[in-house]
C-alpha cells in the first residue's frame, strides 16, 4: 500500500464530481472511457455528447508524452474516434523502455483553445507543493523556468495572499478565476487524500476553466476513508507491467490478508530465486545478487513478512514451481534469507516453506536446486534445524546460517560453481 | 514519467529544503528512568520491554501506564521473577494525568486509528515522543502529526515501524527482538554508535553487526518504511551528532524520497562533525523495467534523484563514507570505529554481564526443556483448528450435512454420530418437554424471577433449579427403575409391589389428568414413532405391561410421558447397537435424560422470561388470602 497512480477517466471523474459537491464548480468535461470490453452502441447512448461534438481520443494508460509519441488523435468524429481505437487496442507499444499493449482509452470532446495553462500540485512532508504556469502544454520542460511555485505548509489554508505570486502576472479577472479554480482543485485534492495532481495543460472555455489533460495519484492508504468518495476506482499497473499467471495470484493473495506478500517475477530462466523476509531485507538480498554480478540470473524479487503457515505454502510452493520450471542440470539457487528477526516465529514461517518443499521434492532434484538459508531471530534454531533436516530428507543439497553470518553470506555461496 | 518527474522533485526539494531545517528536539530522548504509556494493549511487547529493563538494570519498568479505550484496571506482568501490576487507563488523558512523568507515547492502535490516537497523545504537555507501529496510516494524517510536532517541539517515530532503542535504557514495544539477541547484541549497555535506518527488520539485522566491529549501540531508531515518516534519518543524526556519548553514526537508507539529501545538506553545511558511515539500498531497482513498489511504501523506483546509486553518490560527495556494496558496509563500519579508538575518541565500555531473565513457561515447554500437567481435560469439542470440531466433526460438515440440534446432542452428549431415528427421536422428547404451561415450579419461579426485574440468566436458572426429584426429574429415575427391573427379569407384578413395599411410587407411572380411557397423546406420538423406528421397543414394551397391572389398580395409574421417554431411551441405547453394557449404565446412572428435560425445558422457561419482560409484568407478590396464617 501506498501512493498509486490513477486513470486519467477517474482523475477527472473525481474531480468533476467532488469540485462540484465542495465547491460548487460545474467542470463542462465529459469523458467517456473505452477497453476492450466496450459496446460502441452502449457507449453512445450513455455519452450522446459523443455523436454531437468533434472528439480527441489518447490511450488512458499512465504513460505521458502522448503527443509526442503520435498517440493522440485530434478532432475526429465518433466513427473516427471508433476506427483509431480498433486500429490500436491491444497493439503492443514501447515508450521510454517499457512494452506493452495497449488497453485504454479515453475520449473527450475536442476544445480548440489557445491558452495551455500548467497546474501541478503535490503533498510534500511538510505541506504542499503548487505549481503554475501559463507556459504549459508538452513543451512544458523547456520552458520549466516559467514555472512558479509556492510552498503551503501543512495546516495552511490557501489563501488568495498564498496563491497571488502564482497567478501575478495574469489579468486580474483571468487570474481570479484561476485562483479560484486552483483552491477548488487543492480541496478536492485534500478531501480526497490526493498525493499529486498534474494538470498540463488547462485552458479556459468561456472564461471558465477546463482540464485538457490530467494525471493524478492517490495515498492508497487512505482507502479506508475514502470509499464512498473514489467510488469504484481501479489501480492500474505502471505501463508495460504485465501480470504472469503466477504474479497475478501472489498479488491476489496479497489483497485478502494482513500480511506482506510480494512476488515480481524477472527471468522465469534465471538461476537464483529469491525467498525473503522483510521489506528492507529483499532490497538488499536483490541488491547484493546484483553486486555480485549475477543480476541477469535473478529469478524473482520477492518480499514477505507475517504471513500464516498456509499463506508461505502458496508463496513458496509458486516460487518453487518458478525455479524448477526450467531445468538444464546447471546448478540452481534458492535463497531463502531475512534479516534477524524482531518478532516473527522464524519456525513457524518456515513450516510453511518446509511443506512445500516437500510436494516439489522430484521437482527440485531435477532442477539440481541447492538451497541457502539464513535467519535469526525468535525460534531460529528450531527453524534451522527443520530446513536442514528436509534438505538430508529429500535428498537436496541445504545450507543453513543463523544471525552469527554476514545476512547476505549467502548470495555469494549460491552464485559458487554456478 | 521519468524526466520531468524528476526534474519537477528536484525543484521542489530545494524550493522548501530551507524551510524543512531540523526542528526535531536535539540530544537524547530517553535515559534509564524513562517511562512510557502503551497504548492498545498487546502482552508480549510490553513484556518485552520489562524484560529489557530488568537485564539493564533498571530500577523501574519502562512501561507506566497502559492505554487499552473501553477498559480499566491492572494488567499483570514479569519484571524479571516478580509480577508487576500495570495501571490500564481507559483514556489517553486519564493515563497521563495519573502517570505525569512518563513522556514517550507507543502507539499499537491500527492502521484506522492510529492517526488519531497519536494526535491526541502529542497533545498531551507531558508527552515528548509517540512511536507509532501501525503500517498504513494515510499520508495525510501522518503530516498533520508532523506539522504539530514541528511546532510543538515534539517527536514523532514511525508509522510503520518497529521503533527504537537506547542501548541499556530504554527500548520501544519489540525492537531487537529476542532476549537472546539483545544480549547477542550488547544492547543491554550504552555503546558508541547511533543508528538510523527506515527498516524495522534490518535495524535488528544492523545492531548485530554492529555489535560484531564496534563497541555496540548508544541508540538505534527505525523511523519506518512510509513515504513521509514522522521523523527523518537526518533528523535524528543530527540529534545524535549532540550526544556526546555517540562518537559515529550509522545510516541505512533506501531508495525513494528524499530525506537522504537532508543528511547530504546538514553534512555539506558542518552541522555534523562526527564519522558517518551510510548506504543506501535498493541499487538493484535499475534491474527492473517498469516502475516497481517493493517492500516498503516509500521504496519506489521514482526518478533518478531518488534512486539508491544517486544518493550514494552525493552522501559519498558531502563527506559519508559509503561502502560500495551493503557487503562492504560491516568493514566500512569497522574501519571508521577503528579509526576513532586509534584517535583516541573512544572511552572504552565497561563490560557489564547482564542477569538471566527467567524463560517463560511457554516458550521452555515450546523449546522442550520442561513439561508441565494441565489442569482440564476435554474431549468432546476442539476450538484450536481452523474451525471448531464437535466429537471430532468439523462445524462445516454439521451445517453441510444438515445435521440437526439431536445430532449436535448426540456428539457433544455421546461422542459419536447417531443414526437419524436416534437423534430425531431426540428432537422429537425436546420438543415435547419445552414447555408445560405457566403453572408448574420451573416456569412459576422464572416467572417470579422475571417479574423481579432481573435478567434473562437469572429467570432461567431460578426456574431450573426446581428441577430435581420432584419435579422434571421423574425421566432418569423411571430409566432406572424400569432397566433395573427388566434386566432382573421381575414380572410387573413383581416390580410393581416391590416397590410398593420399599414405599417408593413407581416413576413414570400416574398422571394428574390422564386415564386408562384417556391416554396421553405425547406417549402415543412417542410410542407410535418408536415402533415404526426403532430396531427394539423391548423396555417400553415392558413399561406398557407395567402399565397394564397399575392401571387394573387404579385408573389414573397411567404411563406418562417421562415413563415413556425413559424407557424409550433405554430400548435407543440398548437397540442402536452403539453402547456397551458398561456404557448403558453410566449414562443412566450419570442421569443424560435429567440434562435431556433441563435442555428441553430451558427453551420453555426462556420464553416464559420473555413473555413477562415483553408484557411489563410489574413485581410478583403472593396475596396474603392465599396464605394460611397460623401458629
Amino acid at each position: 500500500m501506498a501512493r498509486k497512480k490513477i486513470r486519467e477517466y477517474d482523475s477527472k471523474r473525481l474531480l468533476k464530481e467532488h469540485l462540484k459537491r465542495l465547491v460548487h464548480i460545474d467542470l463542462p468535461i465529459c469523458s467517456a472511457q473505452v477497453t476492450e470490453s466496450t459496446d460502441f452502441t452502449e457507449l453512445l447512448e450513455k455519452e450522446s455528447w459523443l455523436s454531437q461534438r468533434r472528439l480527441v481520443v489518447k490511450p488512458d494508460m499512465l504513460f505521458g508524452k502522448r503527443g509526442k509519441s503520435g498517440l493522440v488523435a485530434l478532432n475526429l468524429d465518433f466513427a473516427g474516434a471508433v476506427e483509431f481505437i480498433k486500429k490500436r487496442l491491444g497493439q503492443e507499444i514501447e515508450i521510454e523502455g517499457c512494452k506493452g499493449p495497449i488497453t485504454t482509452f479515453i475520449i473527450e470532446p475536442f476544445i480548440p483553445h489557445k491558452e495551455e495553462y500548467y497546474l501541478a500540485i503535490s503533498s510534500e512532508r511538510l505541506g504542499f507543493n503548487i505549481s503554475f504556469s501559463e507556459c504549459g502544454g508538452i513543451e512544458i520542460e523547456e520552458n520549466w523556468d516559467k514555472v512558479n511555485s509556492i510552498f503551503l505548509p501543512t495546516k495552511s489554508p490557501l489563501t488568495d495572499e498564498a496563491i497571488a505570486p502564482l497567478i501575478a502576472d495574469l489579468p486580474s479577472e483571468i487570474g481570479k478565476k484561476i485562483g479560484n479554480f486552483m483552491k477548488g482543485v487543492f480541496a478536492v485534492f485534500q478531501d480526497l487524500d490526493f498525493s499529486f495532481i498534474e494538470m498540463n495543460p488547462f485552458t479556459l472555455v468561456d472564461g471558465e476553466a477546463y482540464p485538457l489533460d490530467m494525471r493524478g495519484e492517490l495515498d492508497e492508504n487512505a482507502a479506508f476513508k475514502n470509499e464512498d468518495k473514489w467510488g469504484n476506482l481501479e489501480f492500474p499497473l505502471p505501463f508495460g507491467r504485465v501480470l504472469s499467471p503466477e504474479e497475478s495470484f501472489i498479488l491476489d493473495l496479497n489483497d485478502k490478508t494482513s500480511a506482506s506478500l510480494k512476488f515480481t517475477l524477472l527471468n522465469p530462466k534465471g538461476r537464483i530465486w529469491n525467498m525473503i523476509a522483510g521489506g528492507g531485507a529483499s532490497l538488499i538480498y536483490t541488491d547484493t545478487v546484483g553486486d555480485l554480478g549475477c543480476a541477469t540470473e535473478l529469478g524473482n524479487y520477492t518480499e514477505y513478512g507475517g504471513p500464516s503457515e498456509e499463506e508461505m505454502l502458496k508463496l513458496a510452493r509458486v516460487i518453487l514451481d518458478c525455479a524448477t520450471a526450467n531445468p538444464d542440470g546447471r546448478k540452481r539457487s534458492i535463497l531463502i534469507g531475512g534479516n534477524i528477526a524482531n518478532l516473527t516465529d522464524v519456525g513457524a514461517t518456515f513450516d510453511g516453506i518446509i511443506r512445500a518443499l516437500k510436494e516439489k521434492k522430484s521437482e527440485l532434484k531435477e532442477a539440481n536446486i541447492h538451497i541457502y538459508v539464513r535467519r535469526g531471530g525468535p525460534n531460529y534454531l528450531t527453524g534451522l534445524a527443520k530446513m536442514q533436516a528436509v534438505g538430508e530428507e529429500l535428498g537436496i543439497p541445504v545450507e543453513v546460517y543463523g544471525p552469527e553470518a554476514v545476512m547476505t553470506g549467502i548470495c555469494n555461496r549460491a552464485i559458487e560453481g554456478m | 514519467m521519468g524526466e520531468r518527474e524528476a526534474i519537477s522533485s528536484f525543484h521542489s526539494y530545494f524550493l522548501f529544503s530551507s524551510l524543512c531545517a531540523e526542528a526535531m528536539a536535539t540530544g537524547q530522548l530517553f535515559s534509564r528512568t524513562t517511562q512510557a504509556l502503551f497504548y492498545n494493549y498487546k502482552q508480549l511487547p510490553i513484556q518485552r520491554m520489562l524484560d529489557f529493563d530488568f537485564l539493564c538494570g533498571r530500577e523501574t519498568p519502562s512501561v507506566a501506564g497502559i492505554i487499552n479505550p473501553g477498559a480499566e484496571g491492572f494488567q499483570k506482568l514479569f519484571f524479571g521473577q516478580e509480577e508487576i501490576a500495570i495501571p490500564v487507563h481507559s483514556t489517553i488523558e486519564a493515563a497521563c494525568a495519573a502517570h505525569p512523568t512518563a513522556d514517550v507515547f507507543i502507539n499499537f492502535a491500527s492502521f484506522r486509528s492510529a492517526a488519531a490516537s497519536s494526535m491526541s497523545a502529542l497533545k498531551q504537555p507531558t508527552i515528548r515522543v509517540v512511536a507509532i507501529i501501525a503500517e498504513g496510516v494515510p499520508e495525510s494524517d501522518t503530516k498533520q502529526l508532523i506539522a504539530y510536532a514541528r511546532s510543538n517541539n515534539k517527536v514523532v517515530i514511525g508509522p510503520a515501524t518497529v521503533g527504537g532503542i537506547q542501548a541499556g535504557a530504554f527500548k520501544i514495544g519489540d525492537t531487537a527482538g529476542t532476549i537472546d539477541n539483545i544480549v547477542q547484541c550488547k544492547l543491554y549497555r550504552p555503546g558508541s554508535v547511533g543508528f538510523v535506518s527506515k527498516s524495522g527488520g534490518m535495524s535488528n539485522e544492523m545492531y548485530n553487526t554492529i555489535a560484531r566491529v564496534t563497541d555496540g549501540i548508544y541508540e538505534g531508531i527505525a523511523i519506518g518504511g512510509d513515504v513521509f515518516p514522522g521523523s527523518t534519518l537526518s533528523g535524528h543524526i543530527l540529534r545524535f551528532n549532540n550526544i556526546p556519548q555517540i562518537k559515529m553514526m550509522v545510516v541505512l537508507g533506501e531508495l525513494g524520497g528524499r530525506d537522504e539529501y537532508s543528511l547530504v545538506e546538514a553534512l555539506k553545511q558542518g552541522k555534523v562533525n562526527k564519522p558517518v558511515v551510510a548506504w543506501v539500498s535498493g541499487t538493484c531497482a535499475r534491474l527492473f523495467k517498469s516502475e516497481v513498489q517493493f517492500g516498503h511504501a516509500g521504496a519506489k523506483s521514482g526518478g533518478e534523484m531518488e534512486s539508491a546509486q544517486a544518493k550514494n553518490q552525493a552522501l559519498k560527495e558531502a563527506g559519508a563514507v559509503v561502502p560500495t556494496s551493503y557487503e562492504a558496509f560491516e568493514d566500512a563500519i569497522k574501519e571508521t570505529f577503528e579509526k576513532l579508538v586509534e584517535e583516541g575518541k573512544i572511552t572504552p565500555v565497561k563490560e557489564v554481564k547482564p542477569p538471566q531473565i527467567p524463560e517463560d513457561l511457554n516458550s521452555a515447554i515450546k523449546s522442550g526443556k520442561v513439561r508441565a500437567p494441565t489442569h482440564i481435560i476435554s474431549t468432546i469439542s476442539d476450538d484450536r483448528g481452523e474451525e471448531p470440531c464437535y466429537a471430532g466433526v468439523p462445524m462445516s460438515s454439521i451445517v453441510e450435512q444438515g445435521f440437526g440440534v439431536g445430532d449436535v446432542i448426540s456428539l457433544l452428549w455421546f461422542k459419536r454420530s447417531l443414526p437419524r431415528y436416534c437423534t430425531k427421536f431426540i428432537e422429537i422428547c425436546i420438543m415435547l418437554c419445552a414447555d408445560h404451561g405457566p403453572c408448574v415450579s420451573g416456569a412459576h419461579n422464572t416467572i417470579v424471577t422475571a417479574r423481579a426485574g432481573k435478567d434473562l440468566v437469572s429467570s432461567l436458572v431460578s426456574g431450573l433449579l426446581t428441577i430435581g426429584p420432584r419435579f422434571g426429574g421423574a425421566i432418569d429415575d423411571a430409566a432406572r427403575y424400569f432397566k433395573d427391573a427388566y434386566d432382573r427379569g421381575l414380572t410387573p407384578y413383581e416390580f410393581v409391589e416391590s416397590m410398593k413395599k420399599k414405599g417408593i411410587r413407581v416413576p413414570g407411572i400416574g398422571h394428574r389428568i390422564k386415564r386408562g380411557d384417556n391416554r396421553d397423546k405425547r406417549v402415543e406420538l412417542l410410542q407410535l414413532f418408536a415402533r415404526t423406528n426403532f430396531p427394539s421397543v423391548k423396555y417400553m414394551e415392558y413399561a406398557v405391561q407395567v402399565e397394564t397391572y397399575t392401571l387394573s389398580k387404579a385408573n389414573n395409574l397411567v404411563l406418562n410421558v417421562d415413563g415413556a421417554i425413559g424407557s424409550l431411551f433405554l430400548d435407543l441405547l440398548a437397540g442402536s447397537g452403539m453402547f456397551t453394557k458398561q456404557e448403558i449404565d453410566e449414562i443412566i446412572e450419570i442421569g443424560y435424560l435429567n440434562g435431556l428435560f433441563v435442555l428441553a425445558r430451558s427453551i420453555g422457561l426462556i420464553g416464559h422470561t420473555f413473555d413477562q419482560k415483553r408484557l411489563k409484568q410489574p413485581l410478583y407478590r403472593h396475596p396474603w388470602e392465599d396464605v394460611l396464617y397460623t401458629k
